[in-house]
């Protein structure tokens, strides 16, 4: 990982534009899910739990409703294991059980491959069966390399594959929020 | 957060940083937590082969390995000394050769000489995992240990920790010593002048023939088994005396503090090392070091066995 020089790098997102996408993001939520209740909103560490956690303040807002949280770490469902030099520390899974009958939201900061909501679907299923998952990201940048999409997007950013798109939020950098592009 | 691993074998605790250590208890939380959901299987390691290759016996370490592996998705085999070719004159490097020929990703080795995991480690692609070599250490039996100290008091730093009994002969005690003080811990060796000689001080540690004196100050007392198969009659005089001087018998355990955790490796020889009232009191976490020794070795597989090579 390439140490973030913001001289570099591009702004893409503000912080009152990462503010209106993901309150829209929240809108939609509650548009689509008529049991807003049965919503469960699973962030992707570091920055996913984040997310998840301030589109469940928008939602306690507009819908007066206090959704539950959660957090699923994909590193040990990742279909990339045992093809790295180095690995990244694996954080514990949280998710309120069980989750039949539940709509589960896995929220994360970038949407690329699709590879990480690949995984963190295997690692869903792994603690039950959820009536429906859905995939909420800030950034949807393309290149998939699998058939997903997401169900909400914050922005589409078309970008090339050797660009690199850092998200920047209070709570987990310590820096404004903010979305930079960074040209390899 | 930046922290990475890197290592294909775990052969002792003495050439890892403490990063390094912390790095591997933080994984094997998040390992622990995969026991609690409906489905306790991961495919981090699918498609991988474990080699169990136990050369002296043992059937908890085997039987723990063993279940790591299926719940990281790996394909086992158990290979113990009465069925492997060494009771034929075959060498170990000459077995291990085989085992690798077969493409196994991860040996598990428990073996008599020290040493040994490391000889195999220098000459084969294959991770090597530790699991008890002769006197010298026992990683994976060490980071439980403290992976249980630090769940249950939060911290490693600063904690008093006695380490009783049988120290000459036993890898536990060296893991535990050389894990625990990088952590922090202050550690005190508690046992008779035979099984626990004042070299140890070398270590860093503490050395006492007096186990009242210690207790009373004790954060934790870590028994070890008085291990009958290994011992010779001029270590001590006899059991009886040795429970009598050492043993954390019901009378001696109102010494602790309320809190004091008390650990034993097992299998724990009832009524020798420790009594069967603090064996199943409240102070003991003795299963709470079976259940998360599952954890550490799943993460320890998984680090180890998920890295290229």
């Amino acid at each position: 990982m390439k140490d973030t020089k913001h001289n570099d790098g591009v702004p893409i997102m503000d912080a009152e534009a990462i503010w209106r996408a993901l309150r829209r993001i929240a809108h939609e939520i509650i548009e689509q899910n008529a049991d807003l209740k049965s919503v469960v909103l699973a962030g992707i560490p570091l920055r996913g739990v984040e997310i998840a956690r301030r589109l469940s303040e928008f939602i306690r807002e507009v819908a007066k409703i206090d959704i539950e949280t959660g957090t699923i770490d994909v590193a040990m469902h990742r279909d990339d294991v045992g093809t790295r030099a180095e690995l990244p520390m694996v954080h514990a899974s949280k998710l309120p059980l069980p989750l039949e009958g539940r709509t589960v939201i896995i929220v994360d900061d970038v949407l690329f491959t699709g590879r990480t909501a690949r995984a963190a679907m295997d690692a869903i299923s792994s603690f039950g069966r959820p009536a429906r998952i859905q995939l909420a990201a800030l950034i949807d940048r393309g290149h998939r390399e699998l058939p997903i999409r997401a169900d909400y997007v914050g922005k589409n950013l078309p970008t090339a594959t050797r660009e690199q798109i850092q998200v920047r939020l209070k709570e987990t950098d310590n820096e404004a929020d903010a979305v930079w592009l960074f040209k390899e | 957060m930046t922290a990475r691993w890197n290592r294909k074998d775990l052969l002792g605790l003495r050439e890892l940083s403490a990063e390094e250590i912390n790095f591997i208890l933080e994984t094997a939380d998040a390992f622990k937590q995969v026991g609690t959901r409906e489905i306790k299987k991961v495919p981090a390691l699918r498609g991988k082969t474990l080699i169990n290759f136990f050369v002296e016996p043992s059937t908890r370490t085997r039987t723990s390995f063993e279940l790591a592996a299926f719940r990281l998705s790996a394909d086992v085999i158990n290979i113990s000394a009465s069925t492997s070719s060494l009771t034929k004159g075959e060498t170990l490097k000459d077995t291990a050769r085989n085992l690798e020929a077969l493409h196994a990703d991860i040996l598990v080795l428990r073996h008599s000489s020290a040493g040994a995991p490391q000889f195999l480690a220098q000459r084969l692609k294959s991770s090597v995992i530790n699991a008890g070599d002769g006197a010298h250490e026992h990683p994976t039996q060490g980071l439980l240990d403290i992976y249980t100290i630090r769940e249950k008091r939060g911290k490693i730093a600063g904690l008093k920790v006695a380490i009783v009994g049988d120290i000459l002969f036993s890898r536990v005690a060296r893991s535990n010593i050389f894990g625990l003080t990088k952590l922090g811990a202050k550690i005190t060796l508690v046992g008779p002048s035979t099984l626990v000689p004042r070299e140890f001080e070398k270590l860093g540690v503490t050395v006492s023939h007096q186990i009242d004196n210690v207790l009373p100050d004790a954060d934790v007392v870590n028994l070890l088994r008085i291990q009958h198969e290994r011992q010779r009659k001029e270590y001590f005089p006899g059991i009886g005396e040795y429970t009598t001087l050492f043993g954390l018998t019901k009378e001696r355990a109102k010494l602790l503090k309320s809190d004091c955790l008390v650990m034993h490796p097992g299998p724990i020889n009832r009524g020798v090392e420790i009594d069967s009232e603090v064996a199943d009191g409240l102070q003991s976490v003795i299963l709470d070091q079976v259940t998360n020794g599952l954890a550490v070795r799943m993460a320890v597989l998984y680090l180890c066995g998920g890295i290229a090579t």
